[in-house]
């Protein structure tokens, strides 16, 4: 789970990083309070959504005085903010975040990650702050630095020495980075985040480090212990078809093109929707009704498939384990024959007793594709929108 | 011939008393596998499906002999009842559990690295040995004995495949899930070599997917010299990035963990690449015969 600059920065503070002041707004009215709050004769004022790149695009804006707040709120605010990770239509901005002004005088990077390979946190840093830092990765690998942290141990004092003299840092900058990449561990491991950004952080002309951005990924398998992080999620950053879904129990990703599909497992549900995208077609969506896919959940994913105003056509995927073929084409029958379908629909099974399985789908009455690989499954998805052109 | 289990492997299983654990117990006893205990907190001393149970591992250990552990409880629960099985003395720990949170599966792994016990898992299937033992939630009957090994981040995915294999003809010397979480237990390289030694063993099937570098370096393995043939698939070619697809651990970040890159690797290595799933099958029986 993401959540807001402004909840990262919120949280960060808690554990005692060094963040701007500063405060949220809704309205034009509201960034102008909080600026006025402020201290300092410089603000920025930020788009709040789940996107880096937000800079470019037109989501931040320095401003000199309350005018300057009040007209950068209004052009923010309400606009459809497209970066680089946002897609073409962007994102609209309901929050604006508006701060006191920092005086950089340079800007690192710094993060705590999930290193997969090597099953463990660690800890980042660069002194190319500010920038893409894949691509500093990429181009200046040795303005990266690296330290691996041993599970159930502390972040010693050493690694965060050999980050920070190595960002070229002076001894008391490196005494309070050390103090700050303790406490994002410590959030980290206290909070199951498994990625905890901040770039830039920004070297003040005084000499002080504070964050100015920050960048939180939390562990969707450990939101139940953590409740306060659960009620971070903003409902508006998820496609409202993706949040019903979560609600009916069905692992579903909203796709761009007009084949939903619907598959029990999630592997085998990636590969469907690779497959139709390379018979020419374009998946929908992702869809795992789960490996059991009993009829009660063919019957959810019908729902959520069908929600979908773009899906012409529809293709199941179903691969019959312990649930056999013959049952699982009963729940298919019985889920298709309690909603309206108005879409062509083209079904593979596949597994035991997947005779009868077949058998069953063809004698429905309903009008039903059978195809009998997956390949095949696709090719007459592709040929039936082709056909509707 | 196999790996990690065959008919002499005895199981215990965590949470034989819940309405899943019993449920799979019941299908893995019907396949023949040794299921000699189960173990769960304040239910010792019942028995369930002819099976003692216990209120610990160690005791479960002490009193039947079980040499594998088999986890199916809630994962809130699950770190904790892998590092009990380690802590017992099995040789190996098998945990379907799904969604168990990543900061428990670090200190679990380090737990079970320090006692030298293997896992498979989490949020996997499972491993099988046709024929002679079945431990996890696979559909027993899709599955023949013969001398393919498969290795796969998946479950329905892994079924597929095995499915074509049968169906080729091809039967398998032992199939290990090795679930979708970005922690898990045995590896892609360490289940290779594992392979490599196994006389049972003539070709090797590597079904990944997106997220991580698994299947990079699975190819790296290869690529320095292996004895045997080795198949490849990839799931995820078309997914898009910053998407976790089904699985934790299925997720393209920024340009790390896609498809396209894990499929060249394995095409530099020499690993025979399927990308139509439905040909899979076919392929490696052509090659076989």
């Amino acid at each position: 789970m993401n959540v807001h600059e402004y909840q990262a920065k919120e949280l960060m503070a808690q554990f005692g990083v060094p963040v701007p002041k500063g405060g949220l707004a809704q309205t034009t009215e509201e960034a102008v309070d909080v600026a006025r709050g402020l201290s300092g004769d410089v603000f920025v004022v930020k788009a709040q959504i789940h996107a880096g790149g937000r800079g470019k695009g037109g989501g931040v804006k320095v401003c000199r005085n309350l005018d300057e707040v009040k007209n950068a709120a209004a052009s923010i605010l309400g606009m459809h903010l497209v970066t680089h990770q946002t897609g073409p239509d962007g994102k609209l901005v309901h929050k604006v975040w508006v701060e006191e002004g920092t005086d950089i005088a340079r800007e690192l990077y710094v993060a705590v990650v999930l290193d997969r390979g090597a099953e463990r946190l660690a800890v980042m840093a660069s002194p190319s702050g500010g920038m893409d830092i894949e691509k500093v990765a990429d181009e200046t690998p040795e303005l990266i630095f690296f330290s691996r942290m041993e599970p159930g141990q502390p972040l010693w004092d050493f690694q965060c020495r050999q980050l920070l003299f190595g960002c070229g840092l002076d001894a008391g900058q490196v005494r309070q980075g050390t103090k700050m990449l303790q406490a994002l561990v410590t959030m980290a491991m206290a909070k199951d985040a498994t990625l905890v950004e901040i770039n830039p952080l920004a070297i003040t002309g005084e000499g002080n480090l504070i964050a100015l951005d920050g960048k939180i990924n939390f562990d969707d398998s450990a939101l139940r212990r953590n409740p306060d992080i659960a009620a971070l999620k903003d409902p508006t950053e998820t496609d409202p078809l993706e949040l019903t879904a979560t609600e009916l129990g069905l692992n579903y990703i909203r796709l761009d093109g007009n084949v939903g599909t619907m598959v029990n497992g999630a592997g085998l549900a990636m590969a469907t929707m690779d497959v139709v995208n390379m018979a020419g077609a374009r998946a929908a969506n992702f869809l795992d009704v789960g490996g059991g896919a009993n009829e009660e959940m063919i019957g959810k994913g019908f729902e959520i498939i069908l929600t979908d105003p773009n899906v012409q056509a529809i293709l199941i995927n179903i691969f019959g384990g312990i649930l056999r073929c013959d049952v699982l084409a009963g729940g298919v029958v019985a889920a298709a024959k309690k909603i309206d379908l108005k879409v062509p629909l083209v079904v593979r099974l596949e597994g035991t007793n997947v005779a009868e399985g077949r058998k069953i789908l063809e004698e429905s009455g309903l009008a039903f594709e059978v195809a009998a690989s997956m390949s095949e499954a696709a090719a007459k998805v592709a040929a039936v929108l082709g056909g509707q052109k | 011939m196999s790996i990690l289990v065959n008919k002499d492997t005895r199981v215990v299983v965590q949470g034989l008393t819940g309405k899943e654990g019993m449920f799979h117990a019941e299908q893995m006893i019907a396949y023949g596998t040794n299921v000699v205990a189960g173990v769960t907190p304040g239910k010792g001393g019942q028995s369930v499906l002819g099976v003692p149970v216990f209120n610990t591992v160690s005791e479960a250990v002490r009193e039947t002999g079980a040499n594998v552990s088999l986890v199916f409880v809630p994962a809130a629960f699950a770190a904790d009842s892998a590092c009990e099985a380690a802590d017992a003395g099995v040789d190996l720990v098998v945990v379907i559990s799904e969604h168990i949170p990543v900061m428990d599966m670090i200190r679990a792994k380090a737990f079970l690295n320090a006692r030298g016990v293997k896992m498979v898992g989490p949020n996997c299937p499972g491993i099988i040995t046709p024929g002679e033992c079945k431990i996890g939630i696979q559909p027993g009957y899709i599955h023949k004995p013969g001398t393919v090994g498969l290795v796969s981040r998946s479950g329905t995915l892994t079924y597929e495949v095995v499915h074509q294999l049968t169906s080729a003809g091809l039967g398998q010397s032992t199939c290990i899930g090795i679930g979708g979480d970005p922690i898990i237990g045995l590896n892609f390289v360490q289940l290779l070599e594992l392979f490599r030694n196994d006389p049972g063993t003539e070709a090797v099937c590597l079904i990944g997917e997106i997220g991580g570098d698994a299947e990079e370096k699975a190819a790296a393995v290869v690529a320095a010299g292996y004895p045997k043939p080795v198949f490849g698939f990839v799931a995820g070619l078309t997914a898009p990035p910053g998407k976790r697809m089904g699985h934790a651990g299925a997720i393209i970040s920024g340009s790390k963990g896609r498809a396209q890159d894990k499929l060249a690797a394995m095409e530099a290595a020499g690993i025979t690449v399927v990308r139509a799933l439905g040909e899979f099958g076919a392929t490696v029986a052509k090659t076989l015969k």
